[in-house]
């Protein structure tokens, strides 16, 4: 996948000057900048949700000009439905590719016992926590088995213990399906720790201020949080922010 | 019984107990003419002395207000749905809208009398006027107000025009959709009595206006109370069919 010149124009504004890197299959790779910087609109660009002003984004040498059924997208908020049970939630989408069947439900039931919500199926969002609803969100992300994963600060409203249990389990889940990863994120550490790469986005307009490669071992645990080069790349990604020397 | 739901159902007993022994006191203590002001017991000796007459004149009313209503649904949400997805609709209907509500539907009553007769049609249009706008509004506002995370998703799947209505849009609504309700299902008791009183051979406020001409206060209050229940317990059904359409907002939902 190759994207390139992504530029938004909203109101005159360039939120993102030329951004431009090359995504392998299987790869995770977080976007981690400032808030504001255009990350976000970056990650939207690439789901096909806003149009760039200029520039191309490419996904197995194709154009993205609108959103594909081969993504899954988590959003910062998880989105779902109160009047929708847990399960329902998770099987949206195959109901909207019409793909809804005994093998879809089976499947749903399956990706929720995978994230520790077994015997929730039947709950209504509005009973479950802020983190088992981002949960229920990264199932329903997951049902239609896309190949890109565009997760938009998913664990953002999540508070810090949560936050480390649901990265252990993107690890996981990530690990189980194979699938390719874009992470928008502002916590240094999270971007680090779940990586294989770490495009580090400068203030608006955006343009790339780092790019680093996380060659940190898996499967990867809390232990790996307190190594000298988990400290190391850390490091690099602050000064690259422009948060330390 | 849990003692917060004890709670909820003592405290208001005891706020209307409580009016209606003041009421008693005022009309014994300073000998009120029953004519002026019946008191409550008076109201309750005609309420059970004239109780066939009453819940005769009632099914009437219930009628036209029940259809009435239920006209207003069945018209106010496709007109709401309409005004809310087309600019080229809102512009044409929606002024018309806030132009026929700011008519007085008093002033309205005896040209819709002239053209349905003193039967149940005239005061179920009538009903249905002052029923339409509440939900026409609310459901308008609920379908513009559908949570734009709610859309985005929808549309990173591409989902069709009518699967974002029927799958997000309208569900996302039903809450509005049934604010609305509630304030037109009163307004449709309203509608129906002003009805009544603009000509008919029937129903409670013929009843009412009736018994006042003829000076009989206690059936007249009497009357009023009866409409009153009407009121509330149509509005009690709407909430029946909230809860059961909606059973996650009473499940710690939003």
């Amino acid at each position: 996948m190759h994207q390139s010149f992504a530029r938004a124009n909203a109101d005159r504004l360039v939120a993102i000057d030329t951004i431009s890197f090359d995504l392998a299959k299987g790869q995770l790779v977080a976007l981690l900048g400032p808030s504001g910087c255009g990350k976000t609109t970056f990650l939207k660009i690439v789901a096909g949700l806003i149009a760039a002003t200029s520039g191309t984004v490419q996904i197995n040498g194709r154009d993205v000009t609108e959103p594909h059924p081969d993504f899954g997208v988590v959003f910062q908020q998880a989105n779902l439905m109160p009047w929708r049970t847990v399960i329902d939630n998770v099987l949206f989408p195959m109901e909207i590719l019409r793909r809804r069947n005994a093998a879809a439900v089976e499947r749903a039931t399956a990706l929720l016992g995978s994230v520790g919500l077994s015997g929730f199926e039947r709950a209504y969002p509005g009973e479950l926590s802020g983190g088992m609803q981002q949960r229920v969100a990264l199932c329903r992300a997951l049902i239609h088995e896309p190949k890109l994963l565009l997760m938009d600060e998913p664990f953002g409203a999540l508070d810090e213990l949560t936050r480390m249990e649901m990265q252990d389990l993107l690890l996981d889940i990530r690990g189980k399906t194979g699938a390719t990863v874009m992470f928008v994120t502002h916590s240094i550490s999270e971007a680090v720790y779940i990586s294989d790469a770490v495009v580090v986005f400068s203030k608006r307009p955006a343009v790339i201020a780092d790019f680093i490669q996380v060659e940190l071992p898996y499967p990867r645990s809390a232990e790996v949080r307190y190594s000298s080069d988990f400290t190391a790349l850390e490091h690099r990604a602050g000064r690259a922010l422009g948060v330390t020397r | 019984m849990k003692p917060r739901d004890l709670h909820t159902a003592l405290y208001p007993l005891i706020g209307v107990g409580a009016i209606l022994f003041a009421w008693h006191v005022y009309v014994t203590a300073f000998g009120i003419s029953r004519i002026v002001l019946p008191g409550p017991l008076d109201i309750l000796h005609a309420s059970i002395a004239n109780w066939s007459i009453l819940l005769r004149e009632t099914w009437p009313t219930f009628l036209e207000s029940l259809l009435g209503f239920a006209l207003a649904v069945v018209i106010g949400i496709p007109v709401a749905v309409a005004v809310a997805n087309s600019r080229i609709l809102n512009l044409t209907l929606y002024p018309i809208l806030i132009a026929t509500q700011s008519v007085p539907k008093v002033a309205v009553a005896p040209i819709i009398l002239v053209w349905f007769g003193l039967g149940l049609q005239s005061k179920l249009v009538i009903a249905f006027l002052v029923a339409f706008f509440p939900i026409v509004v609310d459901t308008a506002a609920g379908m513009r107000a559908t949570p734009s995370g709610l859309l985005e998703l929808a549309r990173s799947l591409r989902a069709s025009r009518a699967q974002v209505f029927f799958k997000v849009q309208f569900p996302a609504a039903l809450p509005f959709v049934f604010a609305g309700a509630k304030v037109a299902v009163t307004l449709a008791v309203i509608g129906a009595v002003i009805g009544e009183f603009v000509g008919s051979l029937n129903g409670l406020g013929n009843l009412l206006l009736t018994a006042n001409s003829q000076l009989d206060s206690p059936l007249a209050w009497a009357a009023l109370i009866w409409l009153s229940a009407l009121g509330i317990v149509l509005f009690a059904a709407v909430v029946v069919a909230e809860r059961l359409v909606m059973p996650w907002a009473e499940r710690g939902g939003h």
